[in-house]
């Protein structure tokens, strides 16, 4: 295995060994360790001394099932703490398979050109694509670029406003048919490939020479144990590939937890119209595809492939959250046009959850108004378009609330809150707050206790037994965000004892490790560790880790809840 | 009395086609097991059930106007 640093002031590559200290480490544990180990905390994020890393988990790119997740990390530009965000698409296997542990983007070319950056058996190379590919979006960049190089390629770009910098870009990863609709949502990692220069970063494993594996028997009888664990897991083998992830917004909205109109309320009249089942009535309807893996070998396949009136292709990858964003926290019910939102943010390279939550807090300031899907679709398109309305729109939540002098802003750390009401949900509450990434439901997602009855039941509306729950579920997270295993696997580790050990088992089979339970807790003490040191050294306090005034102060129908978890609990979740 | 059911996933089509919720007229003490047998839901079916929005299981006594949601597992995130 190596690592690839990619000077960009210099256009030079050079190869590294992969140090001791980062062998055992992999995705997160290895993004965050680097940017750690290397970034300034206090660094303006889009400068030339951040840094963007890349890597693939410790299981990509074997037959480990749902083991595809790429993570990127970087000082994230809309928080200004470390960052870590996670895609599916095909990056992580073939990066992984080329023997590549992570590359490192660092520099700052002094041009203002863009460059595309092939990653192959032979190595790396950067090529000037300034004449081509300046201003174009997801979709056009990967079709032109599978064009020239075949449609095996795995491609991840930046559209517009990873060009335009702006908070709320992301990286978009090909999916197996070559489209844009897996992303590096979260944190804004768009505008710091932006700021390095790289409109896309193309990688060929033609010829790789694939994943070395210690013991070969061990890790099949492992990974085969895994598959069958989430194959009989009710979630995971049956309801993620048959709805989808929209299949929460029922359950959120029938138990008072789905933020509607800017979080003013927990329940959508209009919530069945987006429903995970009317929309796998329409794709079935259309001929699009109920069930869909976002990258090769994944069992639970919970991705889709929408189509628009005409049964032509309209997006895919249309999750939970986006349909949250711009449904239920808009009011919007027109699921063609929260369709049609979702092929744009992923089209202009933008997070849906920011944009669901920046487009919320614009209705809510009165820019347009709730319910106005035209007008929705008319403010991301101006996000590509970089008209000065756009960049604030693009900027995220906490900015756009700014612009227009609002004070119910659903931040934290200055990310959106995503789609469960902290107030009614209070375990995510607390990750939300909590998290050193900012407002994240996947960093410790409590809705599995709180509303699923996945590992058990904690009540959703006392405070009892939350910042418990989502300490165990932070530190989990963060040792299976570091295997590149979906996070979606953690409903069975959750609910089968035999998932766990079988993923510990591929590690060791792999490695050629003994490593046992104890060992992942204290990875992922290890990594929320590195990393809330990185967040205390850019200037972060225990006064970061509360949610907005108005979660506290007012109630959140049907139940008319607020947040009551004291500042003093909030901060015992460190106290590991 | 009467409450307010709901069915969801797999179990929608238990319902009369087209619609989305349906009151159920039952005898006072009524639980949500008797809901359950109402619309013929199997026994050994795993369901996560909402009164009023709030986690309940087969055994809660019903009372007249409750809302009343039923869930086979599901996730996501």
């Amino acid at each position: 295995m190596k690592i690839y640093r990619v000077n960009m002031t210099e256009g030079e590559v050079t190869t590294e060994d992969v140090k001791d200290a980062y062998a055992a480490l992999g995705g997160r544990g290895l993004t965050s360790q680097i940017v750690a180990d290397e970034v300034s905390p206090t660094c303006n994020p889009i400068g030339p001394k951040n840094k963007l890393v890349i890597a693939p988990g410790l299981l990509s790119g074997t037959m480990a099932p749902s083991s595809g997740r790429l993570s990127v990390g970087a000082k994230s530009p809309l928080t200004g703490t470390i960052k870590e965000s996670n895609a599916g698409g095909t990056a992580a296997q073939k990066l992984a398979k080329l023997g590549i542990k992570a590359i490192i983007i660092e520099g700052k070319p002094a041009d203002d050109k863009l460059y595309t950056m092939t990653v192959n058996k032979d190595g790396i190379q950067l090529e000037d694509v300034s004449d081509d590919l300046i201003g174009k979006g997801n979709y056009e960049v990967m079709e032109k670029i599978q064009a020239e190089l075949g449609e095996k390629v795995c491609v991840m770009s930046i559209g517009q406003a990873g060009e335009y910098r702006l908070e709320s870009a992301s990286i978009a990863v090909s999916d197996p048919e070559g489209r844009p609709t897996r992303h590096c949502g979260r944190g804004g990692t768009g505008a710091v490939m932006g700021a390095k220069g790289v409109k896309a970063i193309v990688i060929d494993d033609s010829d790789a020479p694939g994943v070395p594996i210690v013991d070969q028997d061990r890790f099949k009888e492992a990974s085969r144990a895994l598959a069958k664990s989430l194959l009989d897991h009710p979630v995971c083998g049956e309801g993620l590939p048959e709805y989808g992830t929209a299949i929460l917004i029922n359950i959120l909205n029938e138990s008072g937890g789905l933020p509607t109109e800017n979080f003013k309320t927990g329940r959508f009249e209009g919530a069945d119209e987006i429903s995970g089942e009317t929309i796998a009535d329409v794709i079935s309807d259309r001929g699009g595809q109920k069930t869909h893996s976002c990258h090769p070998g994944c069992v639970m396949r919970c991705s889709q492939i929408y189509n628009d009136k005409d049964g032509e292709y309209l997006t895919g990858g249309f999750e939970y959250e986006t349909v949250w964003g711009f449904g239920a926290n808009t009011k919007v019910d027109d699921i063609d046009a929260i369709a049609m939102m979702d092929r744009i943010c992923d089209d202009v390279g933008i997070d849906t959850i920011e944009m669901g939550v920046a487009v919320g807090v614009a209705m809510d300031a009165g820019v347009i108004e709730f319910g106005d899907a035209e007008g929705a679709i008319d403010l991301l398109e101006q996000v590509g378009e970089g008209t000065p309305l756009g960049r604030i729109i693009g900027s995220g939540a906490g900015f756009t609330a700014k612009a227009f002098g609002l004070d119910r802003v659903p931040v934290v750390k200055n990310q959106g809150i995503p789609a469960y009401d902290p107030r009614a949900v209070k375990g995510v509450g607390v990750t939300y707050a909590t998290s050193t990434m900012g407002a994240d439901h996947t960093a410790g997602y409590a809705v599995t206790s709180n509303i699923l009855s996945i590992g058990g039941e904690v009540d959703p509306l006392s405070k009892e037994g939350q910042v418990e729950l989502s300490q165990g579920l932070q530190i989990a997270t963060a040792a299976v965000d570091s295997t590149g295993l979906c996070i979606f696997a953690a409903f069975a580790i959750l609910d089968d004892e035999n998932a766990l050990p079988a993923v510990i088992d591929m590690l060791n089979a792999q490695y050629g490790l003994e490593l046992e339970a104890d060992d992942v807790t204290a990875l992922g003490k290890s990594i929320i560790k590195t990393e809330r040191e990185f967040n205390i050294e850019a200037g972060f306090t225990k006064a970061d880790d509360r949610l907005p005034d108005f979660f506290v102060d007012e109630e959140c129908p049907p139940h008319n809840v607020k947040f009551d978890i004291t500042d003093e609990e909030l901060d015992g979740l460190y106290n590991f | 009395m009467k409450v307010t059911v709901r069915l969801f996933a797999t179990l929608k089509d238990l319902l009369p086609k087209d619609r989305k919720k349906v009151l159920v007229e039952l005898a006072e003490g009524s639980t949500v097991n008797d809901v359950a047998e109402h619309f013929k839901i199997p026994q050994e079916e795993t369901l996560i059930i909402k009164v009023n929005g709030r986690s309940a299981d087969k055994s809660t006594v019903l009372k007249d106007g409750d809302r009343v949601g039923i869930f086979p597992p599901v996730g996501g995130g």
